[in-house]
C-alpha cells in the first residue's frame, strides 16, 4: 500500500466536510447534521487503516511526508539547509493513538452535537476546524507546525464556546482565550528560541542536537538556556494540561460549553499538554527534564489531591467531574515524574484512558441536562427510575474514572503508582489518598443522581434513544477493551517508550 | 548642466514616478475644466489606472543592474523596487476605497483634489524609497505630508476632521523641524548631502566630538521620523487624526505612509548611521547604529506596550485601529533593532502583510460605518447574520492582526521573532513584551469578533456592497491567506529578485 499524502489526507479530509457545509441551506437542521457526522468518518477510516496496517506490521515511517514550505533568510541559508521550515507530517506509535483516539471522539461528539439548537452550520464547520487542528498537532514533525495547528484548535474553540455555550458562555470563551493565547505565547517563544539558535525546527533534528556535544548551531544555547526554556514549555503546556495554579479557566470551559465540545475539550485538547510534555519536553530536553522530575511529581500529586477534595464539595455535577479531570490529570503528571518505564506508560495510558472516560461522562452529562435541563447534585436524583439505562452507563463510567480493575482507569492508575513507588515510595504513599478521594467523590455524585431522593420529580423523561447508543456503546466498548486487554495501547507505544528511555538514558 | 548631460540620464529608471506625476497633472488640470455637475468618480478611476500602470512598469523595472542617476540623488536599486511595489500596492488599494467613500458633509466637490493630492503624497513616498541625497529625502519627506495634511482636515464641515488636520500639521511640523535640525548637523560635518559621500566621510571618523554631536543628530532624526511611523515617542496625533480623517485617508496614513516612515528611516539609519564608528571599551569600534540599539528597543519597546494597553479602552472603531497601527509599528521596530541578516526580509514581509491586513480591515470598516454613520464599535454588532462573508472577511484580517497561524501576519511575527532571537545578545526581553502585548491586543481585536459573531444586530438589512470595496476586500483575502498558508510565493520572490538587497549601498 502507498502511503504518500495519507497523513495529509487524514487531517484535512474535514475540510471537504467544510467545503460542503458551506453550500448547505442554513434551515436544513437534519441534513447539516448528517453531513457533520459523516464529514468526520473519513479521518476516522483512516485513521484505523493506519493503525491496523501498524499492527499488521507496517513501518510508521511509510507515514512521512515532507515538502519545502518556508525559506527564512535567503539563498546562503537555504544552502546550509537553515531556516528551512518543511511541511513534514509523520507519526510515532504515541501519535498514532492519539490520532486514533481524536478521530473515535470527534465522531462521536459530532453525533453528541445533535443536541446543538441553534445555527447548525456554522457549529459544523467550526467543528471540523477544529479536528483538522487537533489531528495536525498530533501528526506534525516541526515545531512551527505544531504551533500552527495549536492555534487553530483555539478560533474554533473561542467560537464554540462563546455561541453555543451556556449562560456564562462569552466570559468563560474569553478566559479560554487569554489563558491558552498566554500559554501558546510562551510556547512560542521557546520555539522561536530553538530555532534561531539551531536553524532548525524539525523535533527530532532538536533532539539530536541539543543533546549532542558541539552540534553545528547557529548560536549557541547554554544549559541554563536549555532549563529555561523547559521550564516554559512546562508552563505552556500546563495551562493546557492543565496543572494546578493554571487551571482556573478549565473550569469555566468545562462549565459554560455545549457537553459535546467538553468532550472534544476534556477529552483531546486537554491531552495536548501531556503529547507536548512527553514529545517536546522529555524528547528534546531529557537531562533537564530529569533533574525537574521530582518537582513534576509534587505537582502531580499537588493536583491529584486539590482536584479531589474540592471535587468532593462541589454542587454542580459538572464542576464535579471538571475537578476530577485536574485530579486525573495529576495522575499523567505523577507518571512523568517517575520517569521510569512503568510510569511514563501509566501517564500515555492515563491520557488515553481519560479521554474515553471524560468523553463518556460529558456525553451522559448532554443527555441528562437535555431532558432535566439542570446539572445541580440537589435537583438530580432517583434517575434510575425513569432512565435505568443512562444510569447504569454513568455508573460504570464513573467506576472506570475510580480505577476499577478491568476497566481502562484502572491499567492507567496501577501503572503510574507503580511507577512512582519504585522513584518516590513517601509521594506515592501520599499520593494514594486521592485515589481514595476519588472513589468517594465519584460515588457520592453518580449515586445520588441514580438513587438519590430529588427535590424535584422527572415525570415522563425518556432513556437513551436512537442516536444516543453509538456514542456510549463505543466508549464504554473502548474503555474495557483497553482494560481487559492493555496490548492494544501497549504495543504501538513500546517503539516510542524505548525511544523516551534511550533519551533519559534508562 | 547642458542638454546632452541630462539626455544621458537613464531617464528609464523614473517611469513610474513619471506615470504617477502625468496622471497628477491630468487629474488637476480635468477637474479645473469639468464641468461642476459631472461625477468625479472618473477621475478617480483614471487615477487608479496610473497606479496600476506605475506597478506594472515598476515590475518591468525588476532585475535591472542598480543605476543612480541625477549626480546620485535618485537611485532605483532593489530596495527601492521591494518597497515602491508595497507603495504602489497599497495606495491602489486605497484609490479604490477613495472612489467608493461618501459622507453625509458631502465631499462631492472636493473629490477632485482628493484624487490628486493622494497621487502627490503618494510620489512623495517613491522618491522617499529611491533617493541618495538627503535633500531628495526631505523633498520626498515633505511632498508625503503637505497634502497628508490637507487630506486629513478634507471633510471641512466636520468638526473633528478639522481638529485633526490642526494637529496634523502641527505635529508634522514640529517632527519635520526636528529631522531636518538633525539632519543639519549631519550635514554640517560631512560637508555633503548625498549618502554615499556621507558614509565615506563618516567611515573615517575618529574625533569623539563629532561623533557624540552625530549622536543627537540621530536622535534627532530618529525621533522626528517616528512621527511618520506613529511610533512613540510622536505617536499622539495618531488617534485624533485616524478619527477625524476621512477612512480612505486613515487607511492611507495607517498603511502607505506608515511603510514610507520605515523606508527613509532604513535609507536614513543604514546609510549613515551605520557607518559611524564608536570606540568600545575593548577598544574595537562597532557601527553608532548599534551602540544606539538600546534606545531603539526601549521606543519599540513602549510603542507596542502604549498602542496595544491603550487600544483595550477605545469604543470607536477607528480610534482602536489608530492604537493598533502604533502597536505594529512597534513590532516593526523590533526587527529593525535587530539588525540581524533577515532584517530587511522581515520589515519587507511584515509590510506587505500589514498592507493587506490593515487596508482589508479599513475597507470593511469605511463600509459599515458610512452605513450606519457611526464609528461606535457596537454597530459591528450582528454583522454575521447581516453580511456573513463581511464578517467573515473581517475576521480573517483580525486574525492576521493578531498573528493567528494561517495568516500572513503570523508568518510576518515569526519572521521578526526570529531575526531578535537570532543574533549574538539575543533580545528576549523585547521579544517577550512583543509576545505578551500580542495577547493583550487578543481583548480588542476578539471585541471586535464578539461583536461580529455573538451579538444580535440593530437591523437584519443586508449590506450592499459597491465593486471597488468589493475588489478591495476580495484582493486582501486572498493576499492574506496566500501569503498565511504558502508565504513562500512572496519570499522566494523577494530572495530571487532583489538579492538580500546587497546593493543597497552600493
Amino acid at each position: 500500500m502507498d502511503f504518500n499524502y495519507f497523513l495529509t489526507l487524514l487531517v484535512f479530509s474535514p475540510l471537504l466536510g467544510i467545503l460542503l457545509l458551506a453550500f448547505m441551506p442554513k434551515a436544513n437542521e437534519s441534513g447539516i447534521k448528517m453531513l457533520g457526522v459523516l464529514a468526520t468518518l473519513p479521518s476516522l477510516i483512516l485513521a484505523l487503516i493506519a493503525y491496523f496496517s501498524y499492527r499488521g506490521g507496517h513501518d510508521l515511517a511509510n507515514f512521512s511526508e515532507k515538502f519545502r514550505w518556508i525559506q527564512f533568510g535567503g539563498q546562503g541559508a537555504e544552502q546550509q539547509g537553515m531556516f528551512t521550515v518543511n511541511y513534514e507530517l509523520g507519526i510515532d506509535g504515541f501519535g498514532l493513538i492519539m490520532v486514533v483516539l481524536t478521530a473515535v471522539i470527534a465522531t462521536l461528539a459530532a453525533i453528541a452535537s445533535f443536541h446543538i439548537k441553534k445555527e447548525w452550520k456554522g457549529y459544523y464547520m467550526l467543528f471540523l476546524l477544529l479536528e483538522i487542528g487537533m489531528l495536525g498537532v498530533f501528526t506534525s514533525e516541526n515545531l512551527i507546525l505544531f504551533f500552527l495547528f495549536f492555534e487553530i484548535t483555539l478560533i474554533p474553540m473561542f467560537f464554540l464556546i462563546g455561541k453555543w455555550g451556556y449562560y456564562d458562555k462569552e466570559k468563560a470563551a474569553y478566559s479560554f482565550l487569554i489563558y491558552n493565547g498566554l500559554g501558546s505565547a510562551i510556547l512560542l517563544i521557546v520555539i522561536m528560541v530553538l530555532f534561531s539558535r539551531t536553524g532548525t525546527s524539525n523535533i527530532e533534528m532538536l533532539s539530536v542536537m541539543m543533546n549532542t556535544e558541539n552540534a553545528p548551531l547557529f548560536a549557541p544555547v547554554s544549559e541554563s538556556l536549555k532549563m529555561g526554556l523547559l521550564i516554559a514549555l512546562l508552563v505552556a503546556f500546563g495551562v493546557k494540561l492543565p496543572i494546578f495554579p493554571l487551571h482556573s479557566w478549565m473550569l469555566r470551559v468545562h462549565v459554560e460549553a455545549p457537553p459535546s465540545i467538553v468532550m472534544i475539550h476534556s477529552g483531546i485538547l486537554l491531552k495536548i499538554g501531556a503529547f507536548g510534555l512527553i514529545r517536546f519536553g522529555m524528547g528534546i530536553f531529557p537531562e533537564q527534564f530529569a533533574e525537574l522530575a521530582v518537582l513534576l511529581a509534587v505537582l502531580g500529586v499537588i493536583n491529584l489531591l486539590y482536584g479531589a477534595f474540592l471535587a468532593f464539595i462541589q454542587t454542580d455535577f459538572k464542576m464535579v467531574l471538571a475537578y476530577s479531570s485536574i485530579s486525573h490529570m495529576g495522575i499523567v503528571l505523577i507518571g512523568l515524574g517517575a520517569l521510569n518505564e512503568a510510569g511514563i506508560q501509566g501517564a500515555i495510558f492515563q491520557v488515553v484512558s481519560h479521554g474515553l472516560i471524560s468523553a463518556l461522562l460529558f456525553f451522559l452529562v448532554g443527555v441528562l441536562y437535555e431532558r432535566t435541563h439542570t446539572t445541580t447534585l440537589a435537583n438530580l436524583g432517583g434517575m434510575a427510575k425513569g432512565m435505568p439505562l443512562a444510569s447504569g452507563f454513568l455508573l460504570a463510567g464513573a467506576m472506570a474514572s475510580l480505577g476499577l480493575p478491568g476497566m481502562s482507569g484502572f491499567v492507567s492508575e496501577f501503572m503510574a503508582f507503580l511507577g512512582l513507588f519504585e522513584e518516590m515510595p513517601v509521594l506515592a504513599a501520599v499520593g494514594t489518598i486521592g485515589i481514595i478521594m476519588t472513589a468517594v467523590y465519584l460515588l457520592r455524585a453518580v449515586l445520588g443522581i441514580t438513587y438519590g431522593n430529588a427535590e424535584r420529580e422527572f415525570d415522563g423523561v425518556t432513556d437513551i434513544r436512537s442516536f444516543e447508543w453509538a456514542p456510549v456503546l463505543v466508549l464504554i466498548g473502548l474503555i474495557v477493551l483497553i482494560g481487559v486487554y492493555p496490548a492494544v495501547l501497549s504495543e504501538p507505544l513500546q517503539a516510542t517508550l524505548e525511544t523516551i528511555m534511550m533519551g533519559i538514558g534508562g | 548642466m547642458d542638454l546632452d548631460t541630462l539626455l544621458s540620464f537613464e531617464w528609464g529608471t523614473m517611469t513610474p514616478e513619471f506615470i504617477i506625476l502625468g496622471i497628477i497633472a491630468l487629474l488637476s488640470v480635468a477637474d479645473l475644466f469639468m464641468p461642476k455637475h459631472v461625477d468625479r468618480k472618473i477621475l478617480g478611476w483614471v487615477g487608479f489606472a496610473g497606479v496600476v500602470l506605475a506597478l506594472i512598469s515598476l515590475v518591468s523595472l525588476i532585475g535591472t543592474e542598480t543605476t543612480s542617476i541625477l549626480y546620485d540623488t535618485f537611485r532605483l536599486d532593489s530596495f527601492a523596487i521591494a518597497f515602491k511595489l508595497i507603495l504602489l500596492l497599497g495606495a491602489a488599494l486605497v484609490m479604490l476605497l477613495a472612489i467608493d467613500y461618501r459622507t453625509n458633509e458631502g465631499l462631492e466637490e472636493y473629490k477632485g483634489e482628493f484624487f490628486y493630492l493622494f497621487l502627490t503624497a503618494l510620489l512623495g513616498t517613491m522618491f522617499m524609497a529611491s533617493s541618495g541625497d538627503l535633500i531628495t529625502l526631505f523633498v520626498g519627506l515633505e511632498l508625503l505630508s503637505i497634502p497628508s495634511y490637507v487630506l486629513a482636515g478634507m471633510r471641512k464641515r466636520n468638526l473633528k476632521s478639522n481638529e485633526s488636520a490642526m494637529k496634523y500639521v502641527l505635529n508634522g511640523g514640529i517632527s519635520t523641524a526636528i529631522t531636518l535640525f538633525g539632519m543639519s548637523y549631519v550635514y554640517g560635518i560631512a560637508g555633503t548631502t548625498n549618502l554615499k559621500g556621507i558614509a565615506q566621510v563618516f567611515g573615517g571618523l575618529s574625533d569623539p566630538q563629532h561623533i557624540y554631536i552625530l549622536g543627537l543628530a540621530f536622535f534627532m532624526i530618529f525621533v522626528g521620523l517616528s512621527f511618520k511611523l506613529a511610533s512613540a515617542p510622536f505617536h499622539m496625533w495618531a488617534p485624533d487624526v485616524y478619527e477625524g480623517a476621512p477612512t480612505p485617508v486613515t487607511a492611507f496614513l495607517s498603511v502607505v505612509s506608515k511603510t514610507a516612515g520605515f523606508v527613509i528611516i532604513l535609507r536614513i539609519l543604514l546609510s549613515i548611521f551605520g557607518y559611524i564608528p564608536v570606540a568600545q571599551e575593548d577598544g574595537q569600534p562597532i557601527p553608532l547604529l548599534f551602540a544606539v540599539q538600546d534606545y531603539i528597543a526601549f521606543l519599540a519597546g513602549a510603542t507596542m506596550i502604549i498602542g496595544n494597553v491603550v487600544a483595550l479602552r477605545q469604543r470607536n472603531i477607528k480610534r482602536m485601529f489608530a492604537y493598533s497601527s502604533i502597536a505594529h509599528a512597534g513590532y516593526i521596530l523590533v526587527a529593525l533593532t535587530a539588525m540581524s541578516f533577515v532584517t530587511f526580509d522581515a520589515i519587507w514581509f511584515y509590510m506587505l502583510a500589514y498592507v493587506l491586513m490593515n487596508l482589508g480591515a479599513f475597507a470593511i470598516i469605511q463600509l459599515i460605518t458610512m452605513k450606519t454613520g457611526s464609528e461606535d464599535i457596537s454597530h459591528f454588532a450582528g454583522l454575521y447574520r447581516r453580511s456573513p462573508l463581511l464578517a467573515v472577511g473581517m475576521g480573517i484580517f483580525i486574525l492576521s492582526l493578531a498573528g493567528i497561524p494561517g495568516t500572513a501576519g503570523f508568518i510576518g511575527k515569526l519572521n521578526i521573532f526570529m531575526g531578535a532571537l537570532m543574533v549574538d545578545q539575543a533580545h528576549y526581553v523585547l521579544v517577550s513584551i512583543m509576545i505578551a502585548t500580542t495577547v493583550v491586543s487578543y481583548f480588542y481585536y476578539f471585541g471586535v469578533m464578539t461583536q461580529m459573531f455573538f451579538r444580535p444586530a440593530a437591523s437584519d438589512e443586508k449590506i450592499q456592497l459597491p465593486a471597488g470595496t468589493t475588489a478591495v476586500i476580495l484582493i486582501t483575502v486572498i493576499g492574506t491567506i496566500l501569503f498565511g498558508v504558502m508565504p513562500n510565493l512572496a519570499i522566494d520572490f523577494m530572495h530571487t529578485n532583489f538579492n538580500q538587497f546587497v546593493d543597497f549601498m552600493r
